[in-house]
């Protein structure tokens, strides 16, 4: 028998199949005590709540549409039961196509299921929220990996997504603070206080996309002008990135003192936000999210159906083809890398403007990479990006999540989840997955 | 398939190795790189000049300069001397103020204990830039050889239920487990790479996160020193620990009753020095790896899988075994800097330990072109930037992240060593670029 | 052809100087409308950087080109296209991962605004390939299709932006005999449309066949112009090389012992599913050469990576003397007495940026006396280094020069040094003369006979059908992974062997 991807794979969700089982009848073990009510680990349950987002809003204890009660232990071993089950036909069969991918999806989808109903053992978890998070943190991942595909897809590699996006954080915030002094001065307008200010927050949004395109125009001139390798190009940009946003913010932003006190508003699109769990999901969002959306289908569109996306698929797979049909090659390179810099800068204004409101150092926290592996197991697709998005996303939803509840695996653990599941997914996915074959190579004539 | 059209090509590269130019080789490879520091080093002072903070200005006043730019070429004298005394105390911070003899050791050991690291770390990446792997995973490998380090220096007695081992056993012991951590951490993405295809640069960067919660993790619970009111782990025993060279005898009741060794006591404050014995592990290193480079067959196994991985498969190389190989000793090496930093330098370890140490570890080996002895000088110049980098901010209260910023100049200027010949007007040289594994997949 | 017509396409003395080496001296001649110009001329003669020139992809040192009587300058592909000048290269400029439409589109796509008009292209396409009798699947993508059909796209790409004249450059080295001949009637076709060809080649029957006038190019010169229907293959040749050449290779009759090498009903998929290998079975005796025709592409790289331990196997088994070497690791098969010249010299075969030192000890480096305990015995390499640059007479300053600095020639003769000189049993040699000097295909061929007459087993790949025509005792012919018939030489003709590769079965006689 020999040792494949598919029996890897298999081999991998079986393990952790019978890990979670175990680890879940042993923690439930622990909270039956002498005195609780519970006097065998069956009797757990979870419920899954679907609150009813319109009546939220006037009455917060109204009744959810649904509070799904599922017995704990039961719906965890027959999850586990089914992974181990198919886990075992790969291994058997050893299917050449077609299987790693979407097994390995649901063991990291079902195992991320099993671990919520765990945590809220004897509790309730809002679903709705749970998952309208896992778009919420997948925005940035998401938007990071369509700025990887614009560039890759023209035969740049760039891992300086990370330092893109952390400088157009970084700028973007500074953009913000420093024309919303300019416009209000010391202190905002008695009228605008309570509302969105609208103006200079659109401003650090176009000061992060701005960012984002500059370093990404220094990646481009290094990588395609002086035909540096692209991995250092990359780590240059990263490297750089720490430096500038390091010193503008202790030299700078430390002292500067902005009027402006909170960033981008949530948006609930109207009637649309109050459907029930759909409605939180996709249309109760900040404006960037909202964005990522339209980005991932424009460039779905563009990529596949203009003139543009055409010729960056054809220069990123055979250069020299689309330069003797008259494509300009470096120019076009020069243009999508920064194109996809200015994606990337609107991921950075997600850190600054949108998930939170100011910025740190090292915000980025790794994100960017993270997109790339999102990219890649998207196969550079931008609805396959997408996807791989929220699968990584839910790791940190979760992990964020389950704080709230009293749980039993150690918080380091569940912050190693995002970068865990990264790993295992680039390992299982990738070789099955073929990037554009000119990819990090110079193009010349 | 394309021979036929590169026929003319080809022969354009035929040049002799001239002699005559082979005696100062080396001060050839040296002039880039060194003008590569000038540059970005000029950009810094600029950088410094542009962004000096008011209060070491005149105040900005409307009613005397009249406009802000009229102050900015008013305060250009004093811009000038914050940024020269800026530059000096870097200087001093890394060499003593040499005005003040008696600052010089302490100044000079400095900058050795932090280039330490930095020649380790550096050795490390340089080591899988010759395999054609791009290793952003010191960091982690560094961090995993601390604790194993310090769980075999801080606990092993315990395990065995003795007070104490001979340092004969316990420093090895001590050594080998941050060796052999660093290395198994090491080994994950390359075994990765070379069975799968996972790109080492994801996957060593995601491990250096996981390194870090692990970590954490460990601090904050089993490792963790109960009596102490900061997140760290006990003092290691003192029969672990790499000697001082030369400082005063401790004070055991600061350092959790351990009296650790040193080689040679003084009483003077002068030499009073913080360097240890890590300093000389690390030249020791620097002479095994130049000598597996160049003498051995694994050393030609691992350059060969670098410059052409199918030319070594056919050859009958094992890739996997080479790759694998690789970045299991740059793993050892980056875990061997954790462990001397532990041992010989802190004697414990803090949730504060290291940081950025993975891109640093890059830059150097990128300045040293992936020589091991030139990683030597390329360590000592970041090391006396980063000592120096202190004394900056207090002489000119400009943040130290500027460092950075040079640090990334110089990288820039090294790997587009063009941008570099075109200013200083230099001919290219012959060789010498590194390039790597590139595509994501297999 | 009469005198007062405006040449299409008029070229005055264009010089290209590399590094080095001087790719085109002073060339000057004329393109007529509807006409077939063939330019022949050896590996290296200047062809391709002649027309990269006209192609607007390199720059002229010197000399004008006239397009219609009018000087014209290229700066770039764009520029040629725009005046009527089509290319289509040896390798194809074709992206793999697009559809023909999209490929024969790109550059000069029909469009609404910036979106594509997907619809009207493939319809534009279907009555292009229809107008010149060059059927092609809009639809399909084209790293699905065979090369011969590849061609058509390329061809059609051209024809899209309604170019009046042709490049064609080396367009028959991946074409079955038969594929050829349908070119052939392709080009005719064209011509008689009024279209001007240029026809890039080193094969002097084709030029022969289909061109209406010849000029010969050897060292970037002019060497001379020649009428296809008066000039004999002897006198091409001679011109071509400038001298005149033994087409054939000096040898004696084999006297075939054991069996060497067995293989055993080989199969192998790609990653894509389609199959490479398909129950591949042959046996090489020692003494012997088994030359493998075909035309690239249908499996004799796998097969023979298979062999040398570099692919492995789901099934099959190959023995060496006996012994079981099935998905054996390289290094121990090389042990065993295999030595191989791949294909791709300057990719597998070498490390281009090591001294040539290095290269000839690249498979023996690890075993004494080149590694005396731990490290390098210098001394030992270095001799062996002396040794085998003078026993082979590789053309180099020193023996520090790196490898990538040599011509074509003298790297295939670091590779025949290092892989002749070990103890060996079987020698595979795939493609062993491409893109080389003819003195040194003249030296390795020799090389070769000379294994064979030593008792060693040969096993000879090529894509080059007389190479094998020459060197071989038997000829297998590969077509789809499958070996279609294995021929002894006497009965092995060019076209039987050249049906073989096309696929066609030979019938039965009946009887």
């Amino acid at each position: 028998m020999k040792f494949t991807r598919a029996r890897g794979v298999g081999l991998l969700g079986i393990f952790i199949a019978i890990v979670l089982l175990f680890a879940v009848n042993n923690s439930l073990g622990n909270k039956i005590t002498e005195t609780s009510k519970i006097q065998s680990i069956w009797d757990f349950t979870s419920t899954i709540r679907i609150p009813d987002s319109a009546k939220l809003k006037e009455d917060p204890k109204a009744p959810p549409v649904a509070a799904i009660e599922l017995p704990t232990m039961i719906t965890i071993s027959l999850i586990c039961g089914a992974l181990i089950l198919v886990g075992g036909t790969l291994i058997a069969k050893n299917p050449e196509r077609g299987w790693v991918a979407p097994y390995m999806s649901s063991v990291i989808g079902f195992g991320f299921f099993s671990i919520l109903l765990w945590a809220v053992a004897n509790n309730s978890v809002d679903l709705s929220d749970t998952l309208s998070r896992v778009v919420r943190l997948g925005t940035p991942i998401a938007i990071g990996a369509l700025a990887g595909i614009v560039c890759e897809r023209s035969g740049v590699v760039n891992i300086g997504i990370e330092g893109m996006m952390l400088t157009a954080a970084c700028f973007g915030y500074a953009a913000a603070a420093i024309s919303a002094r300019m416009i209000y001065g010391e202190s905002l307008p008695a009228n605008v206080v309570k509302g969105v200010v609208w103006l200079p927050l659109i401003i650090g949004i176009l000061g992060a996309i701005l960012t984002g395109g500059m370093m990404a125009a220094l990646h481009a001139w290094l990588s395609i002008r002086f035909k540096v390798d692209q991995v250092i190009s990359g780590t240059v940009i990263n490297i750089m990135a720490v430096g500038i946003t390091g010193f503008t913010r202790t030299n700078f932003l430390l002292k500067f003192e902005s009027p402006l006190r909170a960033g981008l508003p949530q948006m609930p699109l109207g009637p649309l936000a109050d459907i029930p769990l759909l409605g939180p999901i996709l249309f109760d969002h900040k404006p960037i999210t909202y964005l990522m959306i339209l980005m991932v289908i424009g460039l779905n569109f563009f990529l596949f159906r203009t003139v543009w996306g055409l010729r960056t698929r054809a220069i990123g797979e055979h250069p020299k083809a689309a330069d003797t049909v008259g494509i300009n090659v470096n120019r076009m390179r020069y243009r999508n890398v920064i194109i996809g810099g200015m994606i990337a800068g609107v991921a950075g204004a997600w850190f600054s403007l949108e998930g939170s409101f100011g910025f740190d150092d090292g915000m980025t926290n790794g994100q960017g990479f993270i997109s790339l592996a999102a990219m890649i197991f998207g196969k550079w697709n931008p609805i396959g990006a997408f996807g791989g998005s929220l699968l990584f996303s839910s790791a940190d939803a979760l992990q964020l999540k389950v704080q709230a509840y009293n749980f039993d695996l150690p918080s380091q653990f569940m912050q190693m989840l995002p970068y865990v599941v990264t790993l295992i997914v680039l390992a299982g996915v990738i070789g099955r997955a073929k990037p554009p074959a000119a990819s990090g190579k110079v193009y010349e004539k | 398939m394309a021979n036929e059209q590169q026929a003319p090509a080809e022969t354009k590269k035929t040049t002799e190795p001239q002699p005559s130019k082979r005696r100062f080789g080396w001060l050839n490879e040296a002039i880039v790189p060194l003008l590569a520091i000038l540059t970005a080093v000029l950009i810094g002072a600029v950088i410094v000049f542009v962004s000096i903070p008011g209060n070491k200005l005149p105040t900005f006043d409307l009613n005397i300069y009249g406009s802000r730019s009229d102050w900015f070429f008013s305060t250009i004298p004093e811009r000038l001397r914050v940024t020269l005394s800026a530059f000096t105390g870097l200087f001093s911070g890394a060499f003593g103020d040499w005005t003040k003899p008696s600052t010089i050791p302490v100044a000079i050991s400095n900058t050795l204990v932090e280039s330490t690291p930095y020649i380790l770390a550096g050795l490390a990446v340089a080591v899988t830039f010759k395999a054609g792997l791009f290793n952003v995973g010191a960091e982690g490998q560094l961090l995993m050889g601390a604790l194993g380090s310090v769980a075999v220096a801080a606990f092993m007695p315990q395990w065995f239920g003795v007070a104490s081992l001979p340092a004969i056993i316990h420093l090895p012991a001590a050594l080998l487990a941050g060796v052999i951590a660093g290395g198994l951490w090491g080994i994950i993405p390359g075994y990765l790479r070379a069975k799968t295809g996972a790109h080492e640069v994801i996957t060593t960067i995601m491990l250096n996160y996981i390194a870090l919660q692990v970590m954490d993790y460990l601090i904050n619970g089993v490792m963790k020193d109960k009596s102490a009111t900061l997140q760290r782990t006990p003092f290691i025993h003192e029969n672990a620990a790499l000697p001082r060279i030369i400082s005063k005898a401790t004070d055991p009741s600061l350092t959790g009753g351990q009296a650790y060794p040193r080689l040679f006591t003084t009483t003077s404050s002068t030499w009073d020095l913080r360097i240890h014995m890590g300093i000389v592990l690390a030249f020791l290193m620097v002479g095994f790896i130049w000598w597996l480079m160049n003498r051995t067959p694994k050393g030609f196994e691992i350059k060969t899988v670098g410059e052409n991985p199918e030319a070594a498969r056919y050859a009958g190389m094992s890739i996997t075994g080479t790759v694998v190989g690789a970045m299991g000793l740059s793993g050892a090496l980056a875990g061997l800097a954790g462990t001397s930093q532990v041992i010989g330098l802190e004697y414990n370890l803090k949730a504060v330990f290291s940081s950025g140490l993975g891109f640093d570890s890059l830059a150097i080996a990128l300045l040293a072109k992936s020589n091991p002895i030139a990683i030597v000088p390329a360590a000592l110049f970041w090391g006396a930037l980063r000592t120096g980098a202190g004394a900056m901010q207090v002489n000119t209260g400009i943040s130290i992240n500027l460092i950075q910023i040079i640090q990334a100049l110089v990288i820039m200027f090294i790997a587009a060593d063009q941008i570099v010949r075109w200013i200083y007007r230099i001919k290219q040289a012959e060789g010498g670029k590194i390039t790597f594994n590139r595509s994501w997949g297999k | 052809m009469t005198a007062n017509v405006v040449p299409a396409l008029e070229v005055r003395n264009i010089t290209k100087q590399f590094p080095g080496v001087l790719a085109n001296d002073h060339i000057s001649f004329t393109l007529l409308p509807g006409e077939i110009h063939a330019f022949l001329g050896e590996n290296g003669a200047g062809k391709s950087t002649l027309m990269n020139i006209l192609y607007g992809l390199y720059d002229p040192d010197e000399g004008e080109i006239l397009i219609n009587g009018k000087l014209a300058k290229i700066k770039n592909p764009a520029d040629a296209i725009g005046l009527g000048l089509g290319m289509v290269h040896q390798e194809y400029a074709l992206v793999d991962t697009l559809t023909v439409t999209e490929n024969i589109i790109l550059g000069t796509e029909l469009r609404k605004g910036p979106v594509l008009n997907a619809k009207e292209a493939s319809q534009r396409v279907r009555e292009l390939s229809e107008q010149y009798g060059l059927a092609v699947p809009p639809d399909a993508i084209v790293g699905d299709l065979p090369v011969g059909v590849q061609q058509r796209v390329e061809i059609l790409k051209a024809l899209y932006r309604n170019v009046n004249m042709l490049i064609l450059d080396e367009p028959t080295a991946v074409l079955t005999p038969q594929e050829a001949d349908d070119l052939f009637r392709v080009m005719r076709e064209l011509a008689d449309q009024g279209k001007a060809l240029i026809f890039i080649t080193h094969k002097l029957r084709e030029v022969r066949e289909v061109a209406d006038r010849i000029t010969v190019l050897r060292r970037g010169k002019v060497v001379g112009d020649a009428d296809p229907k008066t000039a004999s293959e002897g006198q091409l040749a001679a011109l071509m090389v400038g001298r005149d050449v033994v087409l054939k290779v000096d040898k004696t009759a084999a006297n075939p012992g054991d069996v060497v090498l067995k293989v055993r009903n080989l199969n192998l998929r790609d990653d894509r599913g389609l199959t490479v290998l398909d129950d591949v079975s042959i046996d090489v005796h020692a003494g012997e050469v088994l030359g493998i025709a075909g035309v690239q592409g249908n499996g004799q790289t796998e097969l023979v990576e298979a062999i040398t331990g570099l692919q492995a196997l789901p099934s099959g088994s190959i023995e060496l003397l006996g012994k079981d070497i099935t998905n054996r690791p390289p290094r121990s098969i090389t042990e065993q007495g295999v030595a191989y010249i791949p294909e791709d010299r300057k990719g597998t075969g070498l490390v281009l940026g090591y001294s040539i030192r290095d290269n000839l000890v690249l498979s023996t480096y690890y075993k004494p006396p080149f590694t005396k305990g731990l490290t390098f015995n210098d001394p030992a390499i270095d001799e062996n280094a002396k040794e085998l640059i003078a026993t082979f007479d590789v053309r180099t300053p020193s023996a520090t020069t790196t490898a990538g600095s040599l011509s074509g020639g003298n790297q295939q003769k670091i590779i025949v040094a290092r892989e002749f000189t070990r103890k060996n049993r079987l020698l595979i040699a795939s493609q062993p003369t491409r893109g080389i000097d003819v003195g040194s295909i003249e030296f390795i061929h020799n090389q070769i006979i000379k294994q064979r007459d030593a008792g060693l087993a040969v096993l000879l790949v090529s894509a080059e059908l007389d190479e094998v025509l020459a060197l071989a005792d038997r000829v297998a012919v590969m077509y789809h992974g499958k070996i279609v018939g294995i021929l002894p030489i006497a009965e092995a003709t060019r076209e039987r062997v050249g049906l073989l590769m096309a696929g066609i079965q030979e019938q039965p006689n009946g009887k």
